[in-house]
């Protein structure tokens, strides 16, 4: 602080209050219309606290899923997510390591071809190759299966970049003394690489899990199965045209359900968010 | 670039970029192809009969009334996502950094949206901004406004641009925040000690200062909201009332999975696919030269 300006500081207050209490409210209400009965949501003045209902409409789109909607139970869609976004993120952090671990500790033949070929993966997303990639997974035969879901999710430039990065700050002393002391590559990447790479390992678990579970365009085109459907695209087909036969309630009892684990992760593991987020754009 | 020493070769360097190889072949580099070869044929609904049309495709998608209409569309929501998106989030985070007590704790109940899957922020605002049971668009209709944004296409455009923001915000306020962070509280005081208030020092100090971080966002947002933000319209509007909402992203899903069109999705993917490259071009020549500074 410079100087004293009680308006500022108090204007700034205000402005921050605002608009936590702005970006609160829409969790606010939809965690007061899951707590309802379906026909309260339709009654004047509209519920602004917390009915009595909780627990049934939790437990009810926990175990049945929403009446009249084609989706399987959330619980079922809940242990989808979190299969595939531990997979996509496991798997992510895994094959990029491995593939920074080559680029920065080899000179091989074709090394800049393969860097540039990972690199290019940066401008295909999803969404500028839906059809040709979707035929590629039914042509493989995994449609409806976890393979099918995470597989393409997998590959990815920024990870590869962030270790690359991230290995070039490593002292090549390290290595000079691993290899003076006869360790081998692997042996050098267990003992060395790895357990250096922690804190970026645990920031890109952060950021990759969010990623993982928020997905919707992939499981939306994959997925013709309900008991693989995933939360986040569940929760669309609980919605049909007309809006007067939906469950709202319920319908919100699963948004709060979906939106708690990735919460969770960025609320608790806060530290290594920020810095997953702030690296891995770098 | 490289290390001064190096492994000794042999195939185990091949082993290590063959799993994220073979990936990146199969689901991108392939499909990526397939598509800018289908974008020059034509098939019939039965896939009986392909025809070789070089660029026939392309002038079909730029005489056809809707495409253009969905550029338009584009052009509107990503303009809107992002100048809204840079503006609200730097003067939070000016405040935010002004302020003394509780800025981490601010920094915390702003940021948590950013985990929340835009197709789940579209579904609760979309139940919020509902007609019949939504509690704001009850307010407004208490204020004597009329909301329904399932016949009004500037609601409609509203809705998804506010669902966008929530979570565009959290993201562009903690690189600003970050870069307010790193500017010298030197050249602050420095100023004030000139006599500069706290307004014309944001202006003449904090902001050219931020340049760099805003252009980069810049890009950042536009990619966020030319092709994330697919969820969010398929979830809130699904392209309605009347194509009104109809982004490029999803009219290519459409066309492509609904319409079956595959010669004319594929060319739209060939076109999104050139603005990807070109904005991706962009961010990194910029960063690029940002080093240099």
């Amino acid at each position: 602080m410079i100087e004293n300006r009680p308006w500022l500081t108090f204007f700034c207050h205000a402005l921050l209050i605002a608009s936590v209490i702005a970006v609160a409210f829409p969790l606010y209400i939809a965690f007061i219309a899951s707590t309802h009965t379906a026909e309260r949501m339709f009654e004047l003045p509209l519920p602004l606290l917390p009915g009595s209902e909780m627990l049934h409409n939790y437990v009810t789109v926990l175990q049945h899923g929403v009446a009249g909607a084609s989706t399987a139970p959330v619980g079922r869609m809940m242990f989808n997510s979190l299969v595939v976004a531990l997979t996509v993120t496991f798997g992510k952090i895994t094959i990029s390591i491995l593939s920074a671990f080559a680029i920065v500790y080899f000179r091989f033949p074709l090394k800049n071809f393969f860097f540039w070929m990972i690199f290019i993966t940066l401008m295909l997303p999803v969404e500028v190759r839906i059809l040709p990639t979707y035929k590629v997974i039914a042509d493989l035969g995994l449609l409806d299966t976890y393979a099918g879901l995470t597989i393409p999710l997998i590959a990815s430039a920024t990870a590869t970049f962030l270790f690359r990065q991230f290995f070039m700050t490593i002292p090549d002393e390290l290595m000079e003394a691993a290899r003076i002391d006869g360790a081998g590559a692997l042996r050098f990447f267990w003992d060395v690489v790895l357990p250096l790479s922690k804190t970026n390992i645990a920031a890109l678990f952060v950021i990759l899990f969010i990623y993982g579970w928020n997905q919707y365009l992939w499981p939306l085109l994959v997925t013709t199965q309900e008991d693989m459907y995933t939360v986040v695209i569940g929760i669309k087909r609980m919605i049909p045209g007309g809006d007067a036969s939906v469950d709202w309630n319920l319908v919100m009892a699963t948004a709060m359900l979906a939106l708690a684990p990735p919460a969770l992760v960025v609320l608790l593991m806060q530290r290594w968010f920020v810095k997953g987020l702030v690296d891995t754009e770098k | 670039m490289e290390k001064r020493t190096q492994f000794p070769v042999g195939w185990l360097p091949y082993a290590l970029v063959a799993p994220q190889l073979a990936i990146t072949v199969v689901f991108f580099i392939w499909p990526a192809g397939q598509a800018l070869w289908q974008s020059l044929l034509v098939q019939d609904a039965f896939a009986t009969h392909t025809e070789f049309v070089w660029f026939e495709n392309f002038k079909v998608l730029f005489a056809d009334e809707t495409y253009i209409e969905s550029f338009k569309v584009t052009a509107v929501f990503s303009t809107l996502v992002a100048s809204f998106g840079l503006s609200i989030s730097l003067i939070l985070a000016a405040c935010c950094d002004h302020v003394l007590r509780g800025a981490k704790a601010y920094q915390t109940l702003i940021i948590w949206p950013y985990a929340v899957a835009p197709a789940i922020a579209a579904v609760i605002w979309a139940f919020m901004f509902n007609p019949t049971v939504g509690i704001l668009a009850h307010g407004m209709k208490l204020l004597g406004y009329d909301w329904n944004h399932l016949l009004n296409s500037g609601q409609a455009m509203t809705l998804v641009v506010v669902s966008a923001l929530f979570k565009l915000i959290p993201y562009d306020f903690l690189f600003f925040l970050a870069g307010l962070q790193s500017i010298p509280k030197s050249l602050i005081e420095a100023a004030a000690i000139d006599g500069a208030g706290p307004i014309r020092r944001f202006f003449t100090i904090a902001f050219p200062l931020l340049s760099p971080t805003s252009f980069f966002l810049l890009v950042v947002n536009l990619v966020y909201a030319f092709f994330d933000t697919f969820a969010i319209i398929d979830a809130a509007t699904a392209g309605g009332p009347s194509r009104s909402t109809t982004i490029l992203v999803y009219k290519v899903f459409h066309d492509g999975f609904k319409g079956l069109d595959l010669g004319g999705s594929a060319a739209q993917s060939v076109i999104l696919m050139v603005i990807v490259i070109s904005l991706t071009v962009v961010q990194f020549r910029f960063i690029e030269r940002k080093v240099q500074y």
